[in-house]
């Protein structure tokens, strides 16, 4: 057992690119959350930065949101949590897209 | 369908069908299974490339309810360990007080409760009915509601070619979630308080390890259930023992943690580092990294079950029970399934297929355990998730255990209730209060 090692994201030994390559994700064209980064501006929280277990969120350095869609779990987390209305929208990846868990 | 040649202006011939059944997980597949069984030409559609792949759980799955669905279950059911210890355990960042009990009884026939992977399980059973004759439609989300003039629900739309599946019914079971029970009002669309996030770990272990750090037999399996593990976040922490893997993860308040500023990993971290858990993983390797969203809101915050033309069962209608010492949810979502789907084939022979008319499946739940359980529990989740459970009765209990079992001489042993008063006011707890919840817990599990 590896000691935790706080910072830079590593945990437990591995980092967090280690951790999510353990995912089967077949990625879609489609981007299925979109983010108007305008409205992220305004927001004093950004609780999707720290609650989205993937750390798909990012701030940027002029107050608003980068953010990927490719390792999504799609747990719904980020739009649960947002609290600015229309900054966040969500749907499911197209069919047979998207995160595929093997040992859910 | 992907084969239907389109005209390219109004789109595939809509298919028509008895019912619709959204969702290829332990609810959908059971909703399914008794649709077909009933001679329905039912549709299960399922978003992932197979049922079970946008799954996850802890998890254990209790039994009790396939008995009557699936007779003999156990001799066929993908099954990574039969669970024969449940272990309840209360931690601080150095000590833990368990729970421990095991019995003969959970380890044969007709068993408790099972480890199983939902990619495994939920097959299994989406398997049940398409065996029974239902038509499973796999990698297609149903994206929305159809209805007709009346407002009332006739169908889905689909991302097949923006094909229709047609029916007097559609039972969503589209999970935590659910799209289609939001298009419809019967759910909020986005309430972080009625929700928990788990987050897991599957971890590689031989199975001689399993059976030696965990003292049990082949097919044998240990279910342990942790509280005090999620730093100031309310929620709980779990370790099941799979047939050659463990899972470990926790489970906490949504707002909390968004609000806490604390990463999910960083608390499976913690947890895994701990003194109790730690020598049990010890060399075990990182095999899969998993999240989901859990409706833990209990039976006060479950919506309206059905509208006209729609049940919602499963996840969808938040049933899960998160009732600390019961953490059940594949259970409910079965009981909840398999009940819709005969109540729509009731309304479907009577022709009113209108909530009214689909209205014996919130009777049906309510007289068997999914919503028996549900309401004699319901105040459960905010005793569970309450300051005092979760910061201080702990930490509180591990000092009062440690306090007894510490042998002072040549001081003389205290009386178990100065313990008490000087554990609890360590703990800014009053022996009121401890009696208080103590009686608040006997009422609500009692």
């Amino acid at each position: 057992m590896s000691t935790t090692a706080p910072g830079a994201g590593r945990w437990d030994g591995i980092s967090f690119e280690e951790r999510m390559a353990t995912v089967d994700f077949r990625v879609g064209a489609r981007a299925h959350i979109t983010v108007d980064t305008d409205v992220c501006r305004s927001c004093t929280t950004k609780a999707c930065v720290t609650a989205c277990p993937a750390d798909l969120f990012a701030p940027t350095a002029d107050g608003g949101i980068l953010f990927n869609y490719e390792e999504c779990f799609e747990c719904g987390t980020c739009y649960m949590v947002c609290n600015s209305e229309g900054a966040l929208t969500w749907t499911y990846p197209d069919g047979g897209h998207g995160v595929v868990f093997h040992h859910g | 369908m992907s084969g239907t040649t389109t005209n390219g202006t109004t789109g595939p011939e809509p298919l028509e069908f008895d019912a619709v059944v959204v969702g290829a997980g332990p609810a959908g597949a059971s909703a399914a299974l008794a649709l077909a069984r009933a001679g329905r030409r039912v549709v299960l559609v399922e978003r992932g490339p197979f049922p079970g792949a946008k799954n996850v759980y802890g998890g254990v799955v209790y039994g009790r309810v396939l008995d009557d669905i699936v007779p003999g279950w156990w001799d066929e059911v993908p099954v990574e360990r039969w669970i024969v210890r449940r272990s309840t355990m209360m931690m601080t960042g150095t000590q833990s007080l368990s729970v421990d009990f095991r019995t003969d009884a959970w380890g044969s026939a007709p068993y408790n409760g099972m480890t199983t992977l939902r990619c495994h399980f939920d097959a299994w059973l989406a398997g049940k009915a398409t065996d029974a004759g239902a038509r499973l439609l796999t990698s297609t989300v149903a994206t929305g509601l159809v209805r007709d003039g009346d407002g009332r629900v006739v169908g889905v739309r689909t991302d097949r070619d923006g094909a229709e599946l047609h029916a007097p019914v559609v039972i969503a079971c589209d999970g935590v979630n659910s799209f289609l029970a939001k298009e419809a009002g019967l759910l909020a669309r986005a309430e972080a308080s009625h929700h928990t996030l788990g987050v897991k770990e599957v971890l590689d272990l031989p199975p001689g390890a399993i059976n030696e750090r965990f003292a049990v037999q082949d097919h044998e399996g240990v279910d342990v259930e942790i509280l005090g593990c999620t730093r100031e976040i309310p929620g709980g922490g779990f370790l099941y023992t799979n047939a050659d893997s463990v899972s470990i993860g926790v489970v906490v308040s949504l707002p909390e943690l968004a609000a806490s500023g604390v990463r999910p990993e960083a608390l499976i971290a913690d947890l895994k580092a701990h003194p109790s858990i730690a020598p049990l993983l010890r060399g075990a390797s990182l095999r899969e990294y998993a999240a989901h969203l859990i409706p833990e809101g209990g039976y006060d915050t479950m919506p309206a079950l059905a509208a006209d033309g729609l049940l919602i069962a499963g996840d969808a209608g938040a049933m899960t029970l998160a009732a600390g010492l019961w953490l059940e949810g594949v259970n409910f979502a079965i009981g909840s399934g398999y009940a819709a789907g005969r109540a729509t084939d009731r309304a479907l022979s009577r022709g009113d297929c209108s909530a009214a008319g689909l209205a014996s499946y919130r009777a049906d739940l309510e007289a068997q355990f999914v919503l028996a359980d549900h309401k004699r529990l319901r105040k459960a989740p905010s005793l569970v998730l309450s300051e005092r459970v979760q910061q201080h009765y702990p930490g509180l209990l591990c000092d009062l255990a440690e306090g007894m079992f510490t042998v002072t001489n040549p001081t003389p042993k205290p009386g178990g209730l100065k313990l008490t008063r000087t554990v609890a006011a360590r703990h800014g707890v009053k022996l009121r209060q401890l009696a208080g919840d103590t009686l608040r817990g006997l009422r609500i599990f009692g």
